[in-house]
């Protein structure tokens, strides 16, 4: 199929309807506004629902009583606007509903800047919400992955009952890139037979529920869940990883910083270093097991973790699967500002410096 | 070709559907314009897009001689819909030649609707920038739709087409003539002339046969890893 030329957001935003998304709930904030405007034309040409809600709070809670329903529904915000649908997405993980959530990130803390930014890290893979739940988390490094995985993401809640987070910096969500619509491998999906939508004749009504006031059921409910995650971890781990049969020096990236990774790789290659790129694609589960035997290996000397947040949050996870086998060193920066090919070049050259 | 044969009016408005390439486009006739001897003023209006703006490329505008005035000079990246006074001086100062750059789609062109009064009286052309590769506006009939809403709008006429078909840096010389005739299509449904076709320098001697001349440009709204 030939390609065509689209911007992020509206490439999210198609690729959702192309995923047979029912309902989009959602709240405009810079720099995602596109999805939700995109969403207003296009979803109910396709007999969807768009509804712009009064708040993200009420949003992400429209988003869990659709879901609940036995619909596709969808959000999508950016940070600050993700900080308030966490009590949603809590219930949503609590009630197993499948859900997709789109962060397009932006710098903060707070309102912080409209420039791209990824230090929702730690509030994506740690639960920004309360009690003992996961959420998958994608993370696509330009345009064409993101429509891929947005898609991808419907069927991945609908099979784990379980909502499915992609999070993109501001800069993808933005930017320009040439995409083709292609085939998504199909999953064999469960039946919504506990969707709340009507008794249909069962002996029983399906009740949406995340209140589970015995404390030993709650407990119950909470290894159920676990065992769920386990599955997830067992078969949903993506990374890639480039030109690192042979470095010494490896750059841990995800998303934008490690696009400019790949310029910096071309640069220090082309200088006889040898660079290669560990880019974690599922944040959460993250590919620790194979990030851990990358470590391993006697070629390896060294790691550069990049990201655009102060002082790193996926550098916490890099150091769980390293397990101090060889040093980390951290370049990044927050408040809307991406790392150069530049400052790579120099950080990996100085990383290499400090082990021989 | 040189801009100024583009740019045969005294302002240049660039408008057109999100994501065309009018910012480029814009940039790229503005230094041209300098370049020819021009005393430019780029006037960075879009209120509707929060990345790649010609205001990210001040330096390099100034530097070229091309004085930049953008939406809020104080916070560059304030997604507030503020105008510049100093937009007065491109349209009241008759010794300059104004290049204005617009925001996407009828929504941001609608910053211009304010200044219809003052614009008619100026020597002024409203250019329409397509790119066929955008899926909204690949068919001429799309095309002309996005063409008559930002005139309704502005309150404006718009003058002349140029076609910017790309697909970033896997542009080929058959997307070019895709959009060649996608804009032609468009010039013949609504009587507008085909202005030029935005080409990088490496494509422009390849496609001398077409009708209207072509543009060169180099890309100046580069990514963080190009």
């Amino acid at each position: 199929m030939a390609k065509e030329l689209w911007k992020g957001n509206e490439a999210i935003a198609e690729a959702a309807i192309r995923a047979g998304c029912d309902c989009f709930f959602g709240y405009p904030i810079t720099p995602q506004s596109e999805v939700p405007e995109y969403m207003s034309v296009h979803l109910p040409e396709h007999g969807g629902v768009f509804v712009q809600a009064e708040s993200e709070v009420a949003a992400i809670n429209m988003v869990y009583g659709a879901a609940g329903a036995g619909m596709r529904a969808m959000t999508s915000s950016s940070s600050p606007g993700i900080s308030l649908k966490q009590e949603g997405i809590t219930y949503i993980a609590g009630a197993e509903l499948p859900a997709v959530i789109i962060n397009c990130m932006r710098g903060g803390p707070g309102l912080g800047t409209i420039q791209p930014g990824q230090g929702d890290y730690f509030q994506a893979t740690r639960g920004g919400g309360n009690g003992d739940y996961r959420t998958v988390v994608l993370s696509p490094s330009n345009v064409q992955e993101t429509v891929d995985f947005v898609q991808e993401a419907f069927d991945i809640a609908d099979q784990y009952r379980n909502p499915v987070m992609v999070v993109c910096d501001g800069l993808i969500g933005q930017m320009m890139e040439p995409i083709e619509w292609r085939e998504i491998p199909k999953r064999k999906l469960p039946p919504k037979d506990w969707a709340a939508s009507g008794r249909k004749g069962r002996d029983h009504h399906n009740v949406i529920n995340s209140l589970y006031m015995d404390p030993e059921v709650c407990d119950e409910h909470n290894r159920h869940l676990d065992e769920k995650y386990a599955e997830i971890v067992k078969n949903e781990i993506r990374w890639e990883e480039v030109e690192c049969e042979d470095a010494e020096l490896v750059i841990t990236a995800y998303g934008t910083p490690a696009r400019i990774a790949l310029t910096a790789l071309e640069a220090l290659r082309a200088e006889g270093i040898k660079a290669g790129l560990f880019r974690p694609i599922t944040l959460w589960p993250f590919p620790e097991k194979a990030l851990h035997e990358l470590a391993a290996k006697e070629h390896v000397k060294a790691f550069l973790d990049v990201e655009m947040s102060s002082s790193g949050q996926m550098i916490d996870d890099v150091r769980l699967a390293v397990e101090g086998q060889k040093p980390i060193s951290y370049l990044g920066h927050a408040g809307g500002v991406m790392p150069t090919v530049e400052e790579m070049i120099e950080s990996a050259k100085k990383a290499l410096k400090e082990v021989k | 070709m040189s801009a100024s044969a583009i740019c045969t009016h005294r302002i240049s408005i660039v408008t057109g559907h999100y994501g065309t390439g009018k910012t480029e486009f814009s940039v790229n006739l503005a230094l041209a314009l300098a370049a020819e001897g021009a005393s430019v003023m780029l006037a960075d209006l879009d209120i509707v897009n929060p990345y790649f703006r010609s205001r990210e490329r001040r330096s390099l505008l100034e530097e070229a001689g091309v004085r930049l005035i953008s939406s809020s000079q104080a916070c560059s990246d304030a997604d507030v819909p503020s105008l510049p006074a100093e937009l007065l001086a491109i349209l009241e100062n008759r010794s300059l030649r104004g290049v204005l750059d617009i925001g996407g789609d009828p929504v941001g062109a609608r910053v211009l609707a304010r200044f219809q009064p003052k614009i008619v009286q100026e020597d002024y052309q409203l250019i329409y920038v397509l790119n066929a590769n955008r899926p909204e506006v690949r068919t001429a009939e799309a095309a002309v739709r996005y063409l008559q809403g930002i005139e309704a709008t502005t309150g404006l006429t718009c003058t002349g087409i140029v076609n910017n078909t790309h697909l970033c840096g896997e542009t080929t010389e058959e997307e070019i003539r895709k959009g060649a005739a996608l804009a032609a299509e468009v010039s013949k449904e609504t009587n507008i002339p085909v202005l030029c076709h935005v080409a990088e320098e490496k494509f422009v001697s390849a496609l001398s046969d077409l009708p209207e001349t072509v543009f060169p440009i180099t890309i100046k709204m580069k990514k963080p890893w190009e």
